[in-house]
């Protein structure tokens, strides 16, 4: 079936959805979703989302975009973190008049608590800069934008999954997805298409991200030349349920929670004398595998599952009921604790994407060094890589990335697709995806994707993780190769039509794959430390010769590294302690 | 340990009927139900299809009748469902819902009565600056409400929609009432229509079978029951009788 559209987005998460809100005023919008829209993952954050609005104690833009490019350890473009951070105000103002239940300051004034890498006067002390909604904010934002999106009966085709992008030279045409209740291909021809589709934690195998989370836009971008942007960094968080990932949000350290060691220690006041454990992720997590690695972890056999605690005892039961219901509730149900009285033990887990399809501050895709702009296509949320949060994000800024650069790029979508044609698209647009499909679902004998996929996410946790080296990294991309050429052979064991999971599965594994494949040569490619990005091998960060943006360009079985420059026009690049 | 998984299949292609089919499995008592059907997935028969997600009880995907309780099967810990080492769980889809594939059922009409009750704020009085205030005890009156993830556990298993499938069900009233108690929202009258009918929030019986499976933990019932009294109280102000289709 062929649907023609001004614009079509491709994810419902909160970048999605508000590109949506903005793109509906003027153009005729479709949204797909490969889930229904309120089970994307934007659903599951927990912490906050940040904005200077100084209601608790004061606060300015100019701080918190500072904190995001020291966060980001300076491979943020600085002038986009001014973007972020002074659009910040009217966009948490903004949800809060659409109905976001925000939780209140006695006074009636939406709250604010401390979070990870947040100071006030550049890095003086913490600052109550991130917005909350108990801890279930993600939660509120996705419920209050689909609820926006039902009153201004935006069109969405729940459950289609996209396989292909339609590139003409520099210009998106639109693109090819199937429709999983029946196995239908479609054909979406649109001026504009933006991509939303998340994260891609699912490459590793212990991650807080959803099932979903397969960086299905990113991975249709790179087969199709568009090179992908800061694939190395990505972050793990520090504080996901021992041996399940699941996140325990940062709020719990925003509240008062502290990490301990098998001695009973606070051991980051080691590592970051003056935000201690309210210190960005990358330290905190490099931190904890230390301590392990030391000895030190809960059970002190240095083996790489060991764990250490994460105490909220302390907080009251107050606290945790009301402002960490839901953390409480995952600590009870998975681990049978009551963190009133008990500590977590809590392990990193494959968290965000830094990294994802490079785009200026409108959202539009840029595909190499100079500047070039694909003509029509977009790419906002976590799958994007504007840069804003460069080489380390800080929490309670995704959530904003998403509301800002989402709003941006459907407010640029409108502009953009208001008097101008749909592009051509040739009869044998769906051909490459057809075919593709049908291979897939052919009745031959192939191995089955189950076994590919627990490889490949077993050697990222490894030789790709948090702590990095050549010999590492150099077998996970000899490993990779053969895994992607063992993946062309694989075939459905269900060859129905009608919700196929085990096709989507599929699909989204190549999806990862080609990925993980990237983001361990973009990883191999950088010869220093920075952020997320830890190498034993190479263990400082070298502005001399690495303060620029990766480029990784996927080329059959190979990636060509290239690098762009960083906007470093407001502050001066220092090195980060905190 | 062995447990087996009873699971409820039908293919619309090939089957006539749902019939069950039952895989052996082998599972720690602290592994989630869902990681057991996970395994059964990628190991053992990948046409095995269900929905899911997040994996951690907040997405809602993967809501269904595990020993005939509606629940997320994400948030089921084997533990939770077995005594021991040879034991069976039974897994079925959603009730009331048609049957698309194995688990996974069409979920048109439960989102349909949602977007009935006209779930988004509804007030046009412009804000002057910043945020419309709201006190934190204003905040609390419709705070368990504001956690529903849309699931359909409860929709499930309330016994209401047998006799009276138009019933609009619990979960598209807990999320008016999230508006209604919303010291911000003016649309009590305008959402009138939607609830105040025999289809509407009337049927009710206080069976609380939806309290007892809402994952999130929503006191759906005392809520439903809140909204019942705002609208009696609403139309004896007016002389008005409810409109429940009773004499």
């Amino acid at each position: 079936m062929n649907h023609e559209y001004d614009a079509v987005i491709v994810g419902a998460g909160g970048a999605g959805l508000y590109a949506a809100l903005e793109a509906s005023k003027k153009a005729n919008t479709a949204v797909l979703s490969k889930l229904y829209p309120v089970r994307s993952h934007t659903g599951a954050a927990q912490g906050g989302i940040s904005a200077a609005l100084g209601n608790v104690e004061e606060d300015k833009p100019e701080w918190h975009a500072f904190d995001t490019i020291k966060g980001g350890d300076y491979l943020v473009d600085q002038k986009a973190a001014m973007t972020l951070a002074e659009e910040a105000v009217q966009a948490v103002y903004d949800l809060e008049n659409r109905g976001l239940p925000f939780s209140r300051t006695e006074e009636g004034l939406i709250d604010q608590r401390r979070f990870g890498g947040h100071t006030r006067n550049f890095g003086e002390g913490p600052v109550r800069r991130a917005c909350y909604a108990a801890d279930r904010t993600g939660h509120m934002i996705l419920q209050t934008l689909y609820q926006q999106c039902i009153k201004n009966e935006v069109a969405f085709f729940d459950e289609f999954q996209v396989l292909d992008l339609l590139v003409e030279g520099n210009r998106c045409a639109g693109l090819v997805a199937v429709e999983l209740a029946t196995g239908e291909i479609h054909v979406f021809r649109a001026k504009a298409v933006l991509f939303a589709t998340g994260g891609f934690g699912r490459m590793y195998k212990i991650t807080s991200n959803a099932y979903a989370n397969t960086g299905d836009g990113p991975a249709l971008a790179a087969r199709r030349g568009i090179p992908l942007q800061d694939m190395e960094f990505f972050q793990f968080h520090p504080t996901g349920i021992k041996g399940m990932g699941i996140l325990i949000s940062e709020a719990v350290r925003g509240e008062g929670g502290i990490l301990r060691n098998r001695d009973g220690e606070r051991f980051m006041e080691r590592y970051a004398p003056t935000l201690l454990d309210l210190a960005p992720r990358d330290m905190v997590s490099r931190a904890i595998l230390t301590e392990i690695r030391e000895g030190k972890g809960i059970r002190g056999d240095r083996k790489i599952d060991d764990y250490v605690h994460l105490d909220a005892t302390g907080l009251g039961k107050v606290v945790l009921e009301s402002k960490l219901p839901d953390i409480s509730g995952f600590v009870r149900t998975y681990l049978g604790i009551d963190p009133t009285v008990e500590p977590i033990p809590v392990l990193p887990t494959a968290h965000y994407a830094m990294g994802g399809i490079p785009t200026d501050i409108q959202g539009r895709v840029i595909v190499d060094d100079k500047g070039t702009v694909c003509e029509g296509l977009y790419a906002a949320g976590e799958c994007a890589c504007v840069s804003v949060h460069g080489a380390n994000r800080l929490g309670t800024n995704s959530l904003l990335d998403l509301v800002v650069f989402g709003r941006r790029a459907g407010m640029h979508i409108c502009e953009f697709v208001d008097g101008i044609d749909l592009p051509a698209i040739d009869d044998s647009a769906a051909d490459s995806a057809r075919s593709w499909i049908a291979r897939l679902l052919e009745g031959k004998e192939g191995p089955h994707g189950g076994q590919i996929r627990e490889e490949m996410q077993t050697i990222m946790m490894a030789d790709v993780g948090i702590y990095r080296n050549a010999e590492g990294m150099e077998r996970a991309v000899s490993r990779l190769r053969e895994l992607r050429e063992r993946y062309a052979s694989v075939r459905v064991q269900d060859t129905g039509r009608s919700f196929n999971t085990d096709l989507l599965e599929i699909i989204e594994l190549g999806n990862l794959l080609d990925l993980s494949l990237i983001t361990a040569e973009s990883a191999l490619a950088r010869e220093e430390s920075r952020g997320a990005h830890s190498r034993e091998d190479f263990p400082e960060r070298d502005d001399e010769h690495w303060l620029k943006h990766t480029l990784a360009y996927l080329e059959k079985d190979r990636v060509r590294i290239g690098n762009k420059p960083v906007d470093t026009s407001l502050w001066e690049p220092k090195p980060r302690v905190y | 340990m062995k447990i087996n998984l009873k699971i409820q299949r039908f293919d619309p292609q090939t089957d006539q009927e749902p019939h069950f089919q039952t895989y052996e499995v082998e599972v720690e008592p602290t592994d989630r139900l869902l990681d057991a059907m996970m395994h059964i997935k990628r190991f053992e028969d990948g046409s095995l299809s269900f929905r899911k997600s997040c994996a951690h009880g907040v997405c809602g995907s993967d809501a269904m009748r595990i020993n005939g309780k509606d629940r997320l099967a994400c948030k089921t810990l084997v533990r939770d469902v077995v005594a021991g080492e040879g034991d069976t769980v039974v897994i079925e889809p959603l009730r009331y819902f048609p049957v698309q594939k194995d688990l996974i059922v069409d979920q048109e009409e439960f989102f349909t009565r949602y977007r009935a009750v006209k779930p988004f704020l509804i007030n046009d009085e412009p804000v002057e600056k910043g945020e419309r205030t709201q006190t934190p005890e204003q905040r609390k009156a419709f705070d368990d409400p504001t956690n529903c993830i849309l699931c359909a556990a409860c929709f499930s298993a309330c016994p209401i929609p047998e006799e009276d499938p138009a019933f609009l069900g619990p979960a598209a009233i807990v999320n008016a009432y999230r508006f209604l108690a919303d010291s911000r929202d003016r649309g009590f009258e305008e959402r009138l229509p939607v609830l105040d009918v025999p289809d509407g929030v009337w049927p009710c019986q206080n069976h609380f079978k939806c309290t007892e499976a809402c994952p999130r933990s929503i006191k759906i019932t005392k809520r439903i029951n809140e909204t019942k009294r705002m609208i009696t109280t609403y139309r004896k102000k007016r002389g008005e009788s409810v409109k429940d289709g009773k004499l």
